[in-house]
């Protein structure tokens, strides 16, 4: 399957909001901000990310799965239910809207790993080689993450589009306000969300191919194009992970995974990583910082992401706005109470909050960081 | 025996625009030329180096290929009948200088790089800063952190030694003795002006070079020459030579006529004997031999210095790369099939070893499988002729390459494989002292540096081009290659795409 699908090269809008206190807000708020950036977008991929939404299944893995035709659900089905405890499965609530046509089959699973599972049985210890960083049941993820891997891969019309805890992804092709709508957003409350409106700039008009991308707990709307892929992907296949998707966003989400996840590397220092300072300015700091950005640069050169972008990453406790070291596509972040925003233009901010308490530009390479308080 | 084979070349001498100034007789490192009444030539011994032709004032003096016809016959090639009419009289080997010159299928020539447009920006490097820094050493797959309870951030991974360079370019191994202390002087001074490395050979370090020690690879080679405690200590990066892409599996020999008082002096061997490298190491018949080997300089050197481990690409070469890996190696030289050689047999050169592109892709395929690519940096070599090459090297999976023809043409070289001889006219590779001082270090140092300023200036054209500011984002990403007339089998080696998908 490898190097099967072509990429595709996009433009785009997105828009971010979390409330640092955990406040729960109903969707209609992103659909507002992201609606205003229309025409950044054309139709052909909209999509949002939600942190908070299944209180009653916390701790569940919720998978948010698409079909593209019975015999895939058959499949995935029969392969979720000999790895995890399926605690329930539904399709994914949707109303009618004049925009979207043709959606496959939603679904969603919330699932419970089985104990002593990923000793047994899914990824090879080959596939395992790497990935048994960490104390706090690394293994759990890493077969989890093993488990998404092996489906999006291996059965046809099948494709996972989250699957993280208390937290999902609704995307497809149209645009980001019709997409929110019909996924009845308004209805889901989430102490976090982020969205994307897309302008790829040839396209399939896949829905797993819009964003956000999503991982485990991770999810990435990006907007800009990653000229560093390649070399970013084949980085990323060391490690196990493999690029399936027919864009190169997933490799954002990908590194958070194993930089900051598996690797334990800081927030920060993961970001700095993604899009590390230059050298004329290394040059310039003090020593003992002298010596930690240049090992940065010598042992994750290959993780550095170059191209013009602009994205936010999510997790369960932090939402990340980061742009490219020279700062080729805008980003805009404002501080309203405990709110944060971040969208690629102020005007998509304002449309939300008209007053906030601050309002700037994310300067070229730095991370723009918000977390939920301790103790939440 | 007299020889009967035709003069290659044929040197013509406008004696209406010839003064007789003789500079040209003087010029000629193979005694090509003679005054008699008149300049007159021995057509046999002229090798084409072009010195009498780029020194004569009136140009006057025009070099052809003979065109003496032979028979015409698609199989059995004049080289090979001359060839064989030449063994007959010696009953030698024959020898040949420089790299493979046979019209194998380049690589390097059926692929494409990409460039931005629309979709994502070019970037200008006059206007933007663009990156090529490098460092060559071992890097771990992680480094760990420390965070102290007022948010500061601490690396606490020690690292392995690295070394900087400030362009992916070093100058390859080329002995002192196969060639001549002015052409080491020139590699040297350039090395150190332009951040880059030079590399001794297998010949030793010259006192006079002392000074240069923090841009220079000192060989350790199986004839061990010039090898002592504080010669590995002069230097950026330790290197033990397995072989080389010219003569893969051979030693090598230089002739005692030039083992002179300071060719003896640095390599540590009395004047006027033959210098005779064994074939393998001696002491190095399996890998874990060479891993001692690796430990052995590491001890020497204090673990202060990366430890390169240089080998021929044959066909093999992944398999052994990934041993050399494992065995404690910190840089991996890979001498492709167009590799360079002051000697070696032209059997040897012309027919062993594998292209330097398939290597390198084998290589870097090989260790991103086994997830060790980062415990090396692969440095290419063998054929590199523009920064066009470095680039696709680079893009490849190679962290650098290095350059041994390219520098010696910068320095004057015409490429005309006749540096076994000696004799060469633009004192590059020759010990004859009134030939070695044509060859100014100063003004050869300067040429060296204008070569890796102007590939330089390229590749960041070449990087804006593709859109990132930072060598590192081309490295290994092959996504930005496409192959133009290439069969499956050889896109799926290179892990290329062909053109158009």
């Amino acid at each position: 399957m490898r190097g099967e699908f072509p990429r595709n090269p996009s433009g785009c809008a997105i828009s971010g909001i979390i409330s640092t206190k955990g406040r729960r807000m109903t969707g209609d708020i992103i659909i507002k901000s992201i609606a205003l950036m229309h025409d950044r977008s054309n139709g052909l991929g909209g999509g949002f990310a939600a942190y908070g939404i299944y209180p009653e299944f916390k701790d569940h893995y919720a998978f948010h799965v698409l079909y593209h035709g019975h015999q895939s659900r058959d499949d995935t089905e029969c392969y979720l239910k000999e790895n995890f405890i399926v605690d329930r499965a539904e399709p994914i609530p949707t109303r009618p809207v004049a925009g979207i046509t043709d959606p496959p089959m939603l679904w969603r699973y919330f699932l419970q790993a089985r104990p002593g599972r990923p000793e047994q049985r899914g990824c090879t210890s080959e596939e395992r080689g790497h990935s048994s960083f960490g104390e706090m049941s690394p293994d759990e993820r890493d077969f989890v993450v093993s488990v998404v891997m092996s489906i999006n891969n291996s059965i046809p019309g099948a494709f996972i589009i989250s699957s993280g805890k208390n937290m999902g992804a609704f995307k497809g092709v149209g645009f980001p306000e019709d997409i929110g709508w019909f996924y009845r957003l308004d209805e889901y409350e989430a102490y976090l969300w982020t969205s994307h409106g897309r302008f790829p700039t040839n396209t399939p008009g896949w829905w797993g191919g819009a964003h956000p991308f999503c991982l485990l707990d991770w999810s990435v709307v990006h907007n800009g194009e990653i000229s560093s892929y390649g070399i970013n992907k084949r980085y990323l296949e060391m490690f196990a992970y493999k690029c399936e998707l027919q864009t190169d966003t997933e490799v954002v989400a990908y590194l958070f995974d194993l930089l900051y996840r598996r690797q334990k590397l800081p927030f920060e220092i993961t970001c700095r990583v993604l899009a590390a300072p230059f050298w004329k300015d290394i040059d310039r700091m003090a020593e003992e910082e002298k010596a930690m950005y240049t090992a940065l640069r010598q042992v994750y050169g290959s993780a550095l992401i170059n191209g013009p972008f602009s994205f936010i990453v999510a997790h369960s406790r932090a939402m990340i706005g980061l742009n490219d070291r020279i700062k080729l596509r805008p980003m805009t972040c404002g501080v309203k109470d405990d709110l944060v925003f971040m969208a690629s233009e102020e005007s998509a901010i304002r449309e939300i909050c008209p007053e906030p308490d601050r309002i700037w530009a994310a300067r070229a390479g730095e991370p723009i960081i918000a977390e939920l308080e301790e103790g939440l | 025996m007299s020889s009967l084979i035709p003069a290659e070349f044929l040197v013509r001498i406008d004696y209406e625009r010839c003064r007789r100034c003789k500079r040209c007789v003087l010029n000629c490192g193979f005694g090509t030329l003679s005054f008699e009444d008149r300049v007159v030539a021995d057509h046999k011994k002229c090798a084409a180096c072009h010195r009498c032709a780029a020194f004569c004032p009136e140009g006057a003096i025009t070099i052809e290929k003979n065109r003496l016809q032979f028979k015409d016959n698609s199989f059995w090639l004049p080289e090979y009948r001359k060839n064989i009419m030449r063994q007959a009289e010696s009953g030698g080997m024959l020898l040949t200088g420089m790299g493979n010159d046979k019209p194998y299928f380049s690589y390097f020539d059926h692929m494409l790089l990409d460039a931005c447009q629309v979709t994502n920006p070019s970037i200008d490097p006059l206007r933007e800063p663009m990156e090529l820094r490098t460092y060559l050493g071992s890097k771990p797959e992680a480094l760990d952190f420390e965070q102290s309870p007022d948010g500061a951030i601490k690396l606490t991974t020690q690292m392995a030694p690295q070394v900087r360079i400030e362009t992916p370019i070093v100058f390859g191994g080329m002995s002192y003795g196969a060639i001549s202390l002015n052409a080491h002087r020139s590699l040297a001074r350039a090395a150190y002006e332009s951040g880059i490395l030079m590399n001794t050979g297998e010949g030793g370090l010259h006192k006079d070079l002392y000074p240069y020690s923090s841009n220079i690879i000192v060989q350790c080679a199986s004839g061990r020459f010039g090898v002592d405690s504080a010669y590995l200590n002069q230097a950026a990066v330790v290197e033990i030579k397995i072989g080389q892409g010219a003569k893969p599996g051979i030693g090598g020999h230089l002739p005692g006529e030039k083992v002179n008082q300071e060719v003896s002096e640095t390599r540590m061997i009395p004047v006027g004997t033959d210098a005779l490298s064994p074939a393998p190491h001696h002491d190095i018949y399996s890998i874990e031999d060479l891993s001692q080997l690796i430990y052995a300089l590491k001890e020497a050197t204090g673990y202060t210095k990366p430890v390169s481990v240089k080998i021929a690409a044959v066909h093999n070469v992944a398999a052994i790369s990934s041993g050399i890996a494992r065995a404690g190696a910190d840089i991996i030289y890979l001498d492709g099939l167009r590799g360079g050689t002051g000697a070696s047999p032209t059997i040897i050169r012309d027919h062993i070893g594998i292209p330097i592109e398939m290597a390198i892709a084998a290589v870097d395929d090989r260790l991103r499988r086994e997830g060790i690519r980062n415990r090396v940096s692969v440095i290419a070599a063998g054929g590199i002729r523009h920064s066009g090459d470095v680039a696709k090297a680079i893009a490849l999976g190679a962290d650098a390459v290095a350059l041994g023809t390219a520098a010696l043409i910068a320095l004057g070289c015409r490429v005309c494989q006749k540096c076994y001889t000696g004799n060469c006219s633009w004192g590059i590779a020759t010990q004859r002292p009134e030939l070695v001082r044509r060859l100014d270090p100063d003004e050869g140092a300067e040429r060296l540096n204008n070569l890796i300023r102007g590939w330089s200036l390229e590749l960041k054209e070449i990087l804006g081009a593709l859109g990132v500011n930072a060598v590192e984002s081309l490295r290994g990403s092959r996504e930005r290659l496409r192959g133009v007339g290439l069969s499956e089998v050889d896109l799926e080696i290179l892990g290329i795409k062909p053109a158009g998908r």
